[in-house]
């Protein structure tokens, strides 16, 4: 199976791109992931599967990826390094290429103490950016860690995560700047709520060169009420949720704080649309695909690019 | 130093309770340093296991002894003709030190008093932390003497997670990011330099690789 990655040939044409995230299910039928597909097909160029996230167990990656495919989408594979070695990690990248998967995002996951098998050893054998390196090596250079020859390359576009709203901010930049001298072709970044914040990130960014050397996809998650904004704000690590945008919620009827979530996710997008070295973006409705069709119909960017 | 705790008296307590003869051995280094396991720990332990006996109309007898060390063959001796006399050892050493103490005396029944934890830093009164995980390729010279291996929850060699915010770690938020303290030492020292290094993968094979690790000195064996 020789096809390309839609993702980036629409990045490489310098249209504003739109991913968005599919979590698998807790169970292993293969309906609840191809229903999810059926919402998002033709709004989005590409579909991440998260890799078992916050250390809760799932149907595989890697296995829901070749759903998709299946159904016509272009799935990236979401590989995180806290469960499985090196050994594992290379066997499953060349797996996803055979299954005609073309694009991958390298991460090291939430920490298992988080999810629902907080007794489970945490790998880490390797670390993101040693994962990005090492597909990186695989792809171009045809070789596994250590140096040994692979009979055929896969062929993956290659992504990162960035969060620039995590400590230490001054970093943060100089962190991505590892990524891509790693070997990351695209960045997809943690929700975007504080966009000021971002635009200050974004500037760093442009300072350290990257714009030109990488695809930058902002993160945006629609916020379905305002118990989920009040939970993300002081639960979830690394995550930067405004007074203000909790309150704008608040202030909604109950019934209407889903509307306004997606208005405040389509106001995000035109805002990032605007913002020098923004690629596109990456849509993560968690366990609320059916969001993913107004706010990109909203942002006006419906239809997507054939490929 | 190697840290250890005492485990709970119960579990303790259910495996001596087959024996009426206990040897209780406390170890003077490592483990007294961290109030588990020395002479002071040996005498309140064999009295709370007398105390328990009487109460239960058991009668029990105990010997106490601390030696400097329970890891080192010399030290280990001075048990040669005591342990003869006892139906059972309770041994306050580390994890290495019971099993030298087994290893000399292969027919007695060696019981821990202790749970091993890990090689750490007495960091103030009564507060112990792990800084070290004995990876067997020390790399502090790159990481401002933090290691991530270590104290980075995720061990991560090139760079924090996503997850720190307010220079704490999200799996802990009394534990401080070793890579806040990695980035802002090195910022201190002019050296975030040494931040732009992509790591390669670490050499597991030398912490872990074929089983139990030796180290073995010709020029120490004469």
């Amino acid at each position: 199976m020789t096809t390309e990655s839609r993702l980036k040939q629409v990045l490489h044409k310098g249209i504003f791109a739109v991913t968005a995230e599919c979590g698998p299910p807790k169970g292993a039928d293969p309906e609840v992931i191809r229903s999810k597909g059926k919402v998002l097909k033709g709004y989005v160029d590409s579909v991440n599967v998260t890799d078992n996230q916050t250390g809760v167990v799932r149907m595989c990656s890697l296995a829901a990826c070749a759903l998709l495919k299946a159904e016509g989408h272009d799935p990236v594979l979401q590989m995180v390094t806290r469960d499985r070695n090196r050994i594992a990690l290379q066997s499953d990248i060349l797996g996803a290429s055979s299954l005609g998967i073309r694009n991958i995002l390298c991460l090291s996951g939430d920490h298992q103490s988080f999810g629902n098998q907080p007794q489970a050893k945490g790998v880490f054998d390797i670390d993101s950016v040693q994962l990005i390196q090492t597909v990186r090596r695989m792809r171009d250079a045809g070789e596994i860690i250590g140096g040994e020859k692979l009979t055929s390359a896969p062929q993956l576009f290659i992504g990162a995560v960035a969060n620039p709203f995590a400590d230490p901010f001054k970093y943060r930049a100089a962190r991505l700047a590892t990524k891509v001298d790693a070997g990351a072709e695209f960045i997809q970044t943690q929700c975007i709520f504080n966009i000021n914040r971002f635009k200050e990130w974004m500037g760093i960014v442009r300072d350290y060169g990257m714009t030109d050397k990488v695809y930058i996809l902002g993160g945006i998650t629609p916020i379905k009420s305002v118990r989920m904004a009040e939970y993300m704000a002081k639960q979830v690590a690394g995550m930067d949720l405004p007074e203000d945008i909790i309150n704008r919620i608040r202030s909604v009827p109950a019934k209407e704080q889903r509307r306004e979530g997606i208005k405040i996710a389509v106001e995000t997008i035109l805002a990032l649309k605007e913002i020098e070295g923004v690629h596109g973006v990456h849509i993560m409705a968690i366990e609320w695909e059916e969001a993913v069709q107004n706010i990109v119909e909203d942002a006006k960017l419906f239809p997507r690019p054939k490929a | 130093m190697i840290t250890a705790e005492r485990k709970p008296i119960s579990e303790i307590k259910e495996m001596v309770a087959p024996y009426r003869k206990i040897l209780v051995v406390g170890c003077g280094s490592c483990v007294a340093e961290c109030a588990a396991g020395g002479e002071k720990e040996v005498g309140l332990l064999s009295s709370a296991v007398r105390m328990d006996a009487q109460a239960a109309g058991k009668e029990i007898e105990i010997r106490e002894m601390t030696l400097d060390r329970q890891c080192v063959y010399e030290f280990i001796d001075q048990l040669t003709d005591v342990v003869g006399q006892y139906d059972v050892v309770l041994s306050l050493a580390c994890g290495a030190g019971v099993q030298a103490v087994a290893e000399v005396f292969p027919e007695v029944h060696i019981v821990p008093a202790l749970n091993t934890t890990f090689l750490g830093e007495t960091k103030e009164a009564g507060l112990w932390v792990e800084n070290c995980r004995g990876c067997g390729d020390c790399k502090l010279g790159f990481f401002a003497a933090v290691c991530p291996v270590t104290r980075c929850a995720k061990g991560l060699f090139n760079g924090p997670c996503g997850g720190s915010k307010t220079e704490c770690c999200e799996v802990d938020p009394e534990v401080p990011c070793a890579w806040q303290l990695i980035v802002s030492r090195l910022e201190a020292m002019g050296r975030l330099d040494l931040l732009r290094k992509v790591h390669p993968p670490a050499d597991w094979s030398k912490q872990q690789g074929k089983g139990p690790r030796k180290i073995y000195r010709e020029d120490q064996r004469a």
